[in-house]
């Protein structure tokens, strides 16, 4: 393996990662006080489904982007609401948020587009096109030579070669991701808010008996979560790709969900699980079967090498996964 | 109240007398759904055709999970539905359940393998069709490497990679052919987020032609190939309008001519098998106004050579399901 196949298979880690660490963000908001929530997948499939549909009505990713996020908040809305105010049983209700997503999706794009449940191709300014940093290689570069980007980079020397072809080029989403985790940080961390949200997920009593109330810290949480899983759905459909097609999230929300309990709940440790998930995905994608001294590992294992790995965490072999103490309880006030 | 009786019943009879008469033909349309501007959507085609031009009316169902497959067929059996016609592999192991639980009626198989005396199997010689849009993919390429990117890992697709990659050899021995599949699951099916790495990996490793039989995934693939500037190949419909003018062309499998067919024989359908090959019309490649500027004269002649040279039987394309290896790619 070559030094550029090396930085092309980073680059793919990159961009698969970037919706599972939006939505492993968006669970650590409401897992980190004390809602559940298996409704990742079906939250980031509406937002794909609407970023998609009022994109390729409008012709403007910014609107599509916002519809998206409006839908997805409109799911965690309805998941507060049966957790929160009703005391519902919060897996039971992000199974049901799943199952109306992934019916939901289809039947609205096919009555409003009538193209089999998809919604129409993206043109021009309707996806989120690649960002080309100052000095990378680029398609403007490719244009006034005769030659394709790919071979441009490759002509390129090793410091051109990682900036232009990991750093360069991702679509606005992806920065914004990973930026999320420093502000992430910074809010759970370092601020008042951020203390009483984490209170709230372990002893909401304690957060009750200081006058603030659990019930809208929750909510905020939900909230937050319903924002970030918006923008982990508009990328799939107006970033990664021009569209939406039923079923796209292909299961991204449950692997978000292992990568939650693989960061043990931590946002730093968010990045780097979810970075190595999509490295995995993308090892995945470019070497089928990796022989290593005669031996084979064929495609399959490294595919559920994410799984395996949120086993032996859950198994407590390689540290220890403790989730927030009051998680999945809706709180009762004491009278 | 005794005319009374006798009305409702005479209306009952004639109700029962007109459900049987119909008969109408049921179709089956598999996960992928009816609109998956591929396999299940040519089906839907044929249907639609033989309801228009006859003004017959279909039952039709698309499955939501696998435990349906069964219940499905049960249902349009015992409704009187005749013929049935099942799409896709996955109704191999159902159909062999309840096919000989109702004797009278005849099941189609498009894809699927169920040699009972009241099915019909229809095969297509993808293999056949693959080896002519691997020809045609050698002959436009600039880089000598093409890539080809299924579906879920079974043996049909890898049939489709395998006669892709002869087509590819018999122009260019010395061409290289990157085959990936999308996943092991059914997922591999609606995955276009996948199915566009696996484009850019291709790309990367310097394909400049990609060959999608991936169903929904290919919807990614084809997206993925016109945004960096190189050529697809479309599968089973005619997917040479998704993108016009970087669509090198499709593969056809004539499913809807297939469907079609077995709806105009309706109760009169015979069981049995019946081979769509290339001889037969059953499977080609698509020329339309949206590819005809990427096809010279010189490829279409080749490729219409090999066509005929098959057709004729002096050329035989090596089919993946008849032994489980390909000489020319390894999996």
């Amino acid at each position: 393996m070559d030094f550029l196949t090396l930085i092309q298979v980073l680059d793919s880690t990159l961009r698969l990662a970037t919706p599972l660490l939006l939505a492993c963000l968006a669970g650590l908001y409401s897992e980190r006080a004390g809602i559940f929530d298996i409704g990742l997948e079906g939250k980031m499939l509406v937002a794909a489904m609407f970023a998609g549909a009022v994109a390729a009505v409008s012709g403007n990713v910014w609107m599509g982007l916002l519809a998206g996020i409006a839908a997805s908040m409109s799911l965690s809305a309805l998941h507060g609401i049966a957790s929160i105010t009703f005391r519902g049983n919060q897996l039971i209700s992000g199974v049901a948020i799943n199952f109306l997503a992934a019916g939901m999706t289809v039947l609205v794009a096919q009555s409003w587009f009538g193209q089999g449940g998809r919604t129409p191709s993206l043109m021009g300014g309707g996806r989120f096109d690649g960002i080309e940093l100052p000095f990378a290689i680029g398609p403007k570069d490719a244009a006034l030579s005769d030659l394709s980007v790919t071979k441009l980079i490759e002509q390129a020397g090793p410091i051109q070669q990682v900036y232009s072809e990991l750093i360069s080029g991702h679509t606005i989403l992806v920065y914004v991701a990973l930026l999320c985790v420093p502000a992430t940080w910074w809010l759970l961390f370092r601020t008042r808010f951020g203390l009483r949200l984490r209170a709230v997920g372990e002893a909401p009593e304690a957060v009750d008996t200081a006058g603030v109330s659990v019930v809208g810290l929750r909510f905020a949480a939900v909230a937050i979560c319903g924002v970030l899983c918006g923008v982990a759905g508009a990328y799939l459909a107006t970033g990664l790709q021009a569209g939406f097609v039923k079923d796209m999230t292909a299961g991204r929300g449950f692997i978000a969900l292992a990568a939650l309990i693989f960061a043990k709940w931590r946002p730093w440790y968010a990045l780097s699980a979810t970075l190595l998930f999509g490295l995995l995905q993308a090892i995945a994608v470019r070497f089928q079967n990796i022989e290593i001294g005669g031996f084979v590992i064929p495609v399959q294992f490294t595919e559920s090498l994410p799984y395996i790995l949120t086993v032996v965490i859950l198994a407590g072999f390689v540290g220890k996964a403790i989730p927030p103490r009051a998680g999945g309880e809706p709180y009762v006030k004491e009278n | 109240m005794k005319s009374m009786k006798t009305i409702l019943g005479a209306t009952a009879t004639l109700a029962l007398t007109a459900g049987v008469a119909a008969a109408d033909p049921a179709i089956i349309f598999d996960l992928g759904g009816k609109f998956d501007k591929s396999f299940n959507e040519a089906g839907f085609n044929g249907a639609e055709r033989w309801a228009n031009e006859t003004g017959g009316k279909y039952l039709e169902i698309e499955l939501q999970s696998e435990a349906q497959r069964e219940q499905a067929l049960r249902r349009f059996a015992e409704t009187g539905a005749n013929p049935v016609i099942t799409m896709g592999f996955a109704m191999s192991t159902p159909l062999s359940e309840v096919a000989p639980d109702y004797p009278d009626t005849t099941f189609v198989t498009i894809d699927g393998y169920a040699p009972l005396p009241n099915v019909l199997n229809v095969g297509f010689a993808e293999h056949e069709g693959s080896y002519l849009v691997g020809m045609m993919a050698a002959l436009a390429s600039e880089s000598n490497t093409v890539g080809f990117i299924g579906g879920m890992d079974i043996p049909l697709i890898r049939k489709f990679a395998c006669g892709y990659s002869e087509g590819v050899k018999a122009v260019n021995a010395d061409a290289m052919v990157i085959s990936n599949m999308t996943g092991t699951t059914p997922a591999a099916w609606n995955d276009p987020v996948k199915g566009s790495e696996l484009t850019k990996a291709q790309i990367a490793q310097g394909a400049d032609i990609v060959y999608a039989a991936a169903g929904g995934t290919g919807v990614g693939v084809l997206q993925t190939a016109a945004d960096e500037g190189i050529l697809s190949i479309g599968v089973d419909s005619n997917q040479n309008y998704l993108h016009p003018g970087k669509v090198l062309t499709s593969m056809m499998k004539r499913v809807d001519v297939a469907v079609y067919d077995s709806m105009k024989a309706g109760e009169s359908l015979e069981a049995g098998f019946r081979a769509m090959d290339l001889a037969h019309m059953g499977v080609g490649y698509a020329m339309d106004e949206h590819n005809a500027s990427l096809v010279s004269a010189d490829m279409q002649a080749a490729v219409d050579a090999a066509a005929a040279a098959i057709i004729a039987g002096d050329l035989v394309v090596h089919d993946y399901t008849s032994d489980d290896s390909c000489p020319s790619l390894q999996f």
